[in-house]
């Protein structure tokens, strides 16, 4: 058990570092960087420009600049923004924590909603009730979640329901605390109900898909042949059997929720690593790519490794060997 | 109904919705860069069959449009003068300076037959007025004809990208099957590495390195490498996993053993074993790329003005006051919906030909 866990957690370690290689040194081939448009201002002189990228260590091959920066990740730095002019680690934890609130709430919610109406349109295929679900989840998944996004921004301007941007209003600081803890939550709606709305058809589909296998199978019928009424079947017993295909399924989840929420916080203005990240690309500031890209793997790593913790807990017949 | 129809079913409708965007210069009345500066944000025309006398009249016919000063109120329609529409045109409207300036040049290099050059339209109505079917966007071009011609370039992008990826992941994905070993070891790492990322978070990465200001069609086709490039990792692990299984059968043997080269043994008997899976990839990738040209455009890094696709029409949503008033510049969204949804069916019944259940 122990050994699996450290062969794990050693392929995450390989996982973290190649990544970081691969955009590090893609990053590289970029023509330009950050001080190249400095040089067509004309109150910068050539000098300066050099100066400053000496500064920054721009000047120095790659190899030595990827030992910097990872001096740098020893120190808790992960390297400097040019543009902010501070380390990138303090910029990202701010981020990273809406953007994480986001994700996991959304996350939550998701599961929440399609666990039950994926177990309801299961339970008797081909009813109608299940041809509904079918029906519904396929029209939402033609749906772009950036049309979704949109549109409730839409709505949102229309009935004046719903704040249409960022995470707090202004004159945030001076509301009391239960009006804190409210205005956050006004701003939550609708980034969150885009990505449960991106999310939720994928998931009740996986949990129809599961529960219809695992009724199939023989011990159900056995158990029904004993006198257990359909419900229970459903509630207790199918939905034990369908478990370890969705636990397997929350690190799709979390990659698709980070990749949604990506696009979302950009449309919706929400402070999180997306409008950082996007940012950063068009101003080639190149050390904030890469934390940030550093911290969705970290999140997909992390998370694909709690879903294996899990799943090893469900179904023990998994071999750890 | 059985797979097999709806497949044909799925392949037909899609087939419908690329045919109208290829055929966008002949089915868009206007040319999409034709701007018409005294028109901005002006509501789709509506088509009219009565006439102010209460006569019916088959052919169907617009009013102009006066601008009105408030924005996003209905536009006041001039009922003096009517302007049938007219089918089969030739480059129906002029009165556009900028393409009048262009032809002249053009016409005065070519001789007289340079303004011959003006193809066929569908439909179109006379100089005086102009039909936006679909609404203008804020320069005053006409919406449907930039619907279409960025459909054109939106779906061609989701094509060619998938495209790619699909060669790249079968080319590697059979190596690494094929051969095994330490070629297979390699291949299934950089397979992890590509998976463990957020798939937009790389796109963003890769894009990051390549030139910001670049023309329409350079940045189209570097969006187009960026995506396939982007998404080989998945097919190539499928791809793979049939490879595997297909060597080992007996008639793959009996082949080497008499004498066929690996290169044959891979085109003959061991890669059109992974053509279903190939075309199942395809429909869900290609409304995936599609999807993040629409993403990477609507958020600058894509394909670039004055060249329409269908997420720099939707950029034009990120102003608040087109969000808020202009219902129709939502309507590149909505278009991708019949496609996604025709997309969607032919990965699902692909999927059940294939016997894999649906999910």
């Amino acid at each position: 058990m122990l050994r699996y866990f450290t062969r794990r957690l050693l392929h995450g370690l390989f996982l973290v570092v190649g990544v970081s290689l691969l955009t590090f040194f893609l990053l590289q081939l970029a023509p330009g960087d950050f001080f190249a448009e400095m040089r067509l201002n004309p109150q910068m002189t050539a000098e300066s420009v050099a100066a400053l990228r000496h500064q920054y260590g721009l000047d120095r091959s790659v190899a030595t600049r990827y030992l910097l920066w990872i001096n740098s990740v020893r120190k808790g730095e992960l390297g400097f923004s040019f543009a902010y002019d501070s380390p990138v680690a303090s910029l990202l934890w701010a981020r990273a924590r809406n953007t994480l609130m986001l994700t996991l709430s959304a996350m939550l919610l998701s599961w929440l909603i399609a666990v039950p109406v994926g177990l309801g349109c299961g339970a008797r295929p081909g009813g109608w009730s299940d041809r509904l679900c079918l029906g519904a989840t396929s029209s939402l998944l033609a749906i772009p979640d950036l049309l979704l996004a949109l549109g409730l921004l839409f709505l949102a301007v229309r009935t004046g329901w719903f704040p249409t941007g960022g995470m707090v209003s202004p004159g945030f600081d001076e509301l009391s605390g239960w009006g804190k803890v409210r205005d956050v939550l006004s701003h939550f709606c609708l980034p969150v109900a885009t990505l449960v709305l991106g999310t939720v058809p994928v998931l009740v589909r996986h949990v129809r898909a599961g529960v219809v296998e695992v009724l199939a199978s023989p011990f159900i019928r056995a158990a029904r042949a004993h006198g257990i009424p359909h419900r229970r079947l459903v509630a207790r017993y199918a939905l034990r059997g369908a478990a370890a295909p969705l636990i397997s399924l929350l690190g799709l989840t979390i990659t698709t929720l980070l990749s949604g929420s990506l696009l979302i916080e950009v449309v919706m203005s929400w402070p999180g690593v997306g409008p950082l990240l996007w940012e950063a690309v068009l101003a080639r500031d190149l050390y904030v790519v890469v934390g940030t890209v550093m911290f969705s793997t970290l999140f997909l790593v992390g998370g694909n490794m709690i879903a294996d913790a899990l799943l090893l807990a469900v179904e023990p017949r998994i071999r750890t060997e | 109904m059985t797979g097999r129809h709806r497949i044909y079913l799925a392949l037909g409708f899609l087939g419908a919705l690329h045919a109208s965007v290829l055929l966008a210069s002949f089915l868009a009345p206007y040319d999409p860069k034709v701007q018409d500066r005294e028109l901005p944000f002006t509501p789709p025309t509506r088509l009219h069959f009565v006439d102010v006398r209460g006569r019916f009249h088959l052919r169907p016919f617009i009013y102009t449009c006066e601008p009105s000063s408030m924005p996003a109120a209905p536009c006041v329609e001039d009922r003096t003068r009517a302007f049938p529409l007219r089918f089969f045109v030739r480059e129906s409207s002029a009165g556009l300076e900028v393409e009048k300036a262009n032809l002249a040049d053009r016409g005065a290099e070519l001789g007289v037959g340079g303004l011959k050059r003006r193809h066929w339209r569908l439909f179109g109505v006379d100089q005086q007025a102009r039909i936006f079917l679909l609404g203008s966007d804020g320069l005053g071009r006409d919406q449907f004809s930039r619907l279409l011609h960025g459909g054109q370039v939106s779906l061609l992008a989701g094509i060619l990208a998938a495209g790619l990826a699909l060669g790249l992941g079968l080319m590697l994905g059979a190596v690494a099957g094929f051969y095994g070993g330490w070629v297979d070891e390699l291949i299934m790492r950089g397979v992890e590495l590509f998976l463990a990322l957020p798939w937009l978070y790389l796109l963003f990465a890769v894009r990051a390195f390549l030139p910001l200001h670049l023309s329409a069609v350079q940045s189209f086709f570097l969006l187009i490498a960026v995506m396939g490039v982007v998404g080989w990792a998945r097919p190539a692990r499928l791809v793979r996993c049939v490879v595997l299984s297909a060597r080992e059968r007996d008639y793959v043997a009996a082949a080497r053993g008499f004498g066929a080269s690996d290169a044959y043994l891979l085109r003959r008997h061991v890669l059109p074993q992974a053509f279903g899976v190939v075309m199942t990839q395809a429909g869900i990738l290609i409304p995936q790329f599609i999807l993040a040209e629409v993403a990477l455009s609507y958020l600058g890094l894509g394909v670039a003005e004055p060249v329409p696709s269908l997420g720099n029409l939707l950029a034009e949503l990120q102003q608040y006051h087109v969000l808020a008033s202009y219902w129709w510049m939502f309507l590149p969204g909505v278009a991708l919906i019949p496609v996604f949804a025709g997309y969607y069916a032919l990965a699902n019944a692909l999927q059940e030909g294939a016997g894999v259940v649906p999910t």
